[in-house]
């Protein structure tokens, strides 16, 4: 019984992780655009969507095989970001905060309204990433680690995760563009000074973060169906992430997202029992919210944030 | 001594404020140069008019090559702006600050800069880790410099070092920057309020008021002359 | 302040819009009517947003929620949660009977009361951070609402339609001798409290209290050096347009005849920003084109009323699912670009142009 319990939480927290790690990318890309342009960039989502079509259109409507198709869909997000900086945010990124987010409100609706026109609403079909990697290598679906269940696919999705976000670690810490991608964030007009173009910097930023954006779509399509709406509801819980983690940190963001993950997994596992049973699948997502006008009213900075000192 | 860069009737804005109304000085190489004058003179526009951080119109020769377009053009030129408040990435550590500044070089020495730069500034060597914001006031001047010096320029210009520091740390800095003058012949333009030391410590000096050139000549000559002092330099 | 002759011509402007909204039903169609009764309404909590957004600077993207709490008020008071198709034995502990007209006072006060007890926890949290506090608030509030479903009927929601207490869904409306229908009753019932709304936000803003908005706004440690406190203002501000909300929301559950958790979804309360921006932030006078914007907007963008100026091959695009909703997105991006202060901003560039002229012209 009690081997029964233990496999079954197990399970749960890789199942945990694995969506965390879905959050974390979503929540670090919001991260990277707030970092560097001080924007929430309320479209992210949407922008991911529109890169999980992509990749469906080229496999399912012009035969693409699967991994040229994830690879092009990453080029095109990553020239989809630096557009949308320099073409949509560029012209009003200095001004009144309300005017970006309603630009990033518009295109949102832009882009969803986009997605439904040229594909139609209709639920599709997605790979999963995995499925031709286990084929090749003969990896089962399900893998039994002492009498624990554990899904490849999951152990799949979290180091996708973990690796895109060393990757972009070791982009930030040891190169010279991560260098000046982090000078430009914070001091703008001295990384002029040394010779940094920096609004090229900021287009990149945006640039990585719509390539994040798309690798967590094509992670999450394949198990909850392709449609228009794919990323609202994550988009909140990469909200939720990125406050628990604290919205300027990259770290906090991953963090976050891997301990949200875990925790409304464990309540959707405890709520088999008498003290949790008012959780229902529904109020996943209004949990999520409440963990973030919490963290808002008792620590704004989250986790990992620098406290804004402000003492009238 | 050739001219290293020439400024020909320059103008500059603020918008709708014009703040330069038509400067004109030179600076040979291996100089240091003293830009003096009152708050609103006009002292960090000309600075800036060089780096190509504000609108200007009018000549700017380097090297006799025009210098245009913005900060990154001028960077690439060889300038090395160190503006007023330092300007030190007080997120970044010490040396990656000093990585920044070497930025525009294509070349695979940066680490052997470094180390060239740290003999002028033992105690980053040990610190090199440590976060810039954390610095002291001086110590943060020191990184500023250190880091214009990452980029070997032709040309550096100094805003104000003065502002905030102590003035045992001022006379520090202004060793330092003689001492480069004096061994790697680095060509320095420094804007200064105070006129006393920025006239120890160069060999000419331009006063400027209201936007213009109102007085020039060498340091010697307006430090000596009691009446010039009195109205253009305050003291 | 504002030169006399400005403020008589702001009296005059106002007046003539009172006569205007009060002859238009006799010019246009019942269904027209009812369309411009749905604008008082927004214009109602576009005023209220303004007062929180536009001149305390607090960004909002929940006033729906407020929309919600005056709306599920009215219904309460009016139907006392009455028999719900899922809830058909409820007996709500709050009974019925309030006369449609009465619920939207004691909805402006509810609303107002939650809106104060938002404010306070609201001080902590500035910009982007209060910005997502609110927007969780709101996409929360239909799930919570679902879940008490003794007191709000519960997805189902509460109907109000052919009550005794909503006037004129049954029959025509009998007032001063005269007969309305539905729509024409609506109209009226809507702007009339849109225009007390908008005198009073207008008084409530040229007084002491909008200075000291203002002054929050601009700069907070400058409004605390001037003695001005951050926390009454704050959350008086949330108050009042919370009130505001409210009596929206009141309006908009009599107008929709019913309401239910979907009835306020977080579009809504979307929408309601992109209102205020686009209507002119800390102005007045624009915010009768955000309502505009925001009611009619998604209908032209379906080929709506502009049907006939457009070529057929543009309308079918557009027609198709997603159009409308590309086109609402662009011209959103695209005024923002051309029209960064909103309508109300053109006014007041206009109205400075005209003064700087003035002001030459005399001085020659």
């Amino acid at each position: 019984m009690l081997a029964a319990a233990f496999a079954d939480f197990m399970q749960q927290i890789v199942a945990g992780l694995a969506s965390g790690g879905i959050y974390a990318l979503l929540a670090l890309a919001l991260v990277i655009i707030h970092r560097s342009t001080g924007v929430i960039n309320f479209a992210q989502g949407e922008m991911a969507t529109l890169s999980t079509y992509i990749a469906w259109t080229l496999i399912a409507n012009h035969g693409w095989p699967y991994w040229p198709a994830f690879v092009a869909t990453l080029g095109l997000s990553f020239l989809g970001g630096v557009a949308t900086h320099r073409i949509v945010i560029r012209p009003v990124e200095r001004g009144n905060v309300l005017r970006i987010v309603i630009v990033t409100i518009g295109l949102l609706i832009a882009i969803n309204g986009f997605v439904v026109w040229q594909w139609s609403g209709e639920p599709q079909q997605l790979d999963s990433p995995f499925t031709s990697i286990f084929e090749a290598l003969d990896i089962p679906d399900i893998v039994d680690v002492g009498g624990v269940a554990i899904s490849m696919k999951d152990v799949g999705t979290i180091a996708v995760a973990i690796g895109m976000v060393v990757l972009l670690w070791g982009l930030f810490q040891f190169t010279k563009v991560g260098l000046a991608l982090r000078a430009s964030a914070v001091n703008p007009e001295e990384a002029r000074l040394v010779g940094v173009r920096v609004t090229w910097m900021l287009a990149l930023g945006w640039g990585l973060a719509a390539t994040l954006g798309a690798v967590a779509g094509m992670l999450t399509a394949p198990t909850v169906g392709l449609d228009p709406n794919l990323m609202q509801a994550l988009l909140i819980y990469a909200f939720a992430a990125a406050v628990l983690g604290g919205i300027d940190s990259p770290l906090g963001a991953v963090v976050g997202g891997l301990l949200l993950g875990v925790m409304l997994n464990m309540l959707s596992y405890l709520s088999q029992y008498r003290l949790f049973d008012w959780f229902t699948e529904e109020l996943r997502l209004p949990t999520a919210l409440v963990i973030i006008l919490v963290v808002l009213l008792v620590r704004p900075a989250g986790l990992f944030g620098h406290p804004e000192v402000k003492r009238v | 001594m050739r001219t290293l860069i020439e400024l020909d009737r320059v103008e500059a804005r603020y918008g709708p404020v014009q703040a330069l109304h038509g400067v004109s000085l030179t600076v040979r190489e291996g100089e240091v140069v003293a830009v003096l004058g009152a708050n609103g003179a006009g002292k960090t526009t000309t600075l800036r008019a060089i780096s190509g951080t504000v609108a200007r119109s009018g000549t700017i020769e380097l090297e006799g090559k025009a210098l245009r377009g913005g900060p990154d053009a001028a960077a690439k030129a060889g300038v090395a702006h160190v503006p007023e408040g330092r300007g030190t990435f007080v997120d970044l550590t010490v040396n990656e600050n000093l990585r920044l500044g070497a930025y525009t070089r294509r070349d695979r020495k940066v680490k052997e800069d470094i180390e060239r730069v740290s003999e002028y500034f033992p105690w980053m060597v040990e610190r090199g880790g440590q976060r810039a914001g954390t610095l002291s006031g001086g110590e943060q001047q020191m990184l500023a410099l250190a880091r214009a010096l990452m980029s070997r320029p032709r040309l550096l210009l100094l805003d104000e070092p003065s502002l905030g520091l102590a003035p045992l740390i001022v006379k520090e800095f202004f060793r330092t920057v003689r001492e480069l003058n004096e061994k790697e012949g680095l060509t320095v333009l420094v804007v200064e309020q105070d006129a006393r030391i920025a006239l120890a410590s160069s060999s000419r000096a331009y006063v400027l008021e209201v936007g213009q050139v109102a007085l020039t000549g060498t340091s010697d000559e307006l430090r000596g002359n009691e009446s010039i002092r009195r109205s253009y330099l305050g003291y | 302040m504002k030169p006399r002759a400005t403020r008589l011509v702001g009296f005059v402007a106002f007046a003539a819009f009172a006569v205007f909204v009060a002859v238009l039903p006799a010019f246009v169609t019942d269904f027209k009517a009812q369309q411009y009764a749905y604008i008082g309404i927004y214009l109602i909590a576009l005023l209220g947003l303004n007062i929180l957004t536009g001149y305390t600077g607090q960004i909002s993207l929940g006033h729906g929620a407020f929309m919600a709490v005056g709306g599920y008020t009215t219904a309460i008071l009016m139907a006392g949660n009455a028999p719900s198709i899922a809830c058909s034995s409820c007996d709500g502990p709050i009974g019925g009977g309030v006369k449609d007209i009465w619920t939207i006072p004691i909805a402006a006060l509810v609303a107002g009361l939650v809106g104060l007890a938002f404010g306070l926890p609201a001080l902590r949290l500035s910009g982007l951070y209060l910005a997502l506090a609110t927007f969780a608030m709101a996409v929360a509030l239909p799930p919570f609402v679902k879940r008490f479903e003794e007191f709000t009927g519960g997805g189902s929601g509460i109907n109000l339609f052919g009550l005794p207490e909503h006037t004129g869904s049954l029959t025509n409306v009998e007032i001063f001798g005269r007969s309305l229908t539905f729509n024409d009753w609506l109209y009226y019932l809507a702007w009339s409290f849109a225009l007390v709304a908008f005198a009073g936000a207008w008084l409530i803003l040229r007084g002491r209290t909008g200075r000291a908005f203002r002054a929050v706004r601009d700069s907070e440690t400058a409004a605390v050096s001037s003695g001005v406190s951050l926390a009454r203002y704050k959350t008086l501000a949330y108050g009042v347009s919370a009130a505001y909300a409210g009596v929206a929301g009141g309006l908009f559950a009599i107008a929709n005849t019913f309401v239910n958790p979907d009835t306020f979804p977080i579009a809504l309360s979307i929408f309601l920003l992109i209102g205020v921006v686009v209507g002119g932030l800390g102005g007045l006078s624009g915010l009768v084109f955000g309502a505009i914007f925001i009611y009619f907007l998604p209908l032209w963008a379906q080929g709506e009323d502009l049907g006939s100026l457009l070529p057929n091959r543009v309308i079918e695009e557009t027609q198709k699912p997603g159009g409308p909703a590309i086109v609402y997105g662009v011209v959103l991006i695209l005024l923002m670009f051309v029209i960064p202060n909103g309508v109300g901003g053109l006014f007041r560039r206009a109205g400075q142009l005209i003064a700087a002229r003035r002001y030459s012209r005399s001085a020659k």
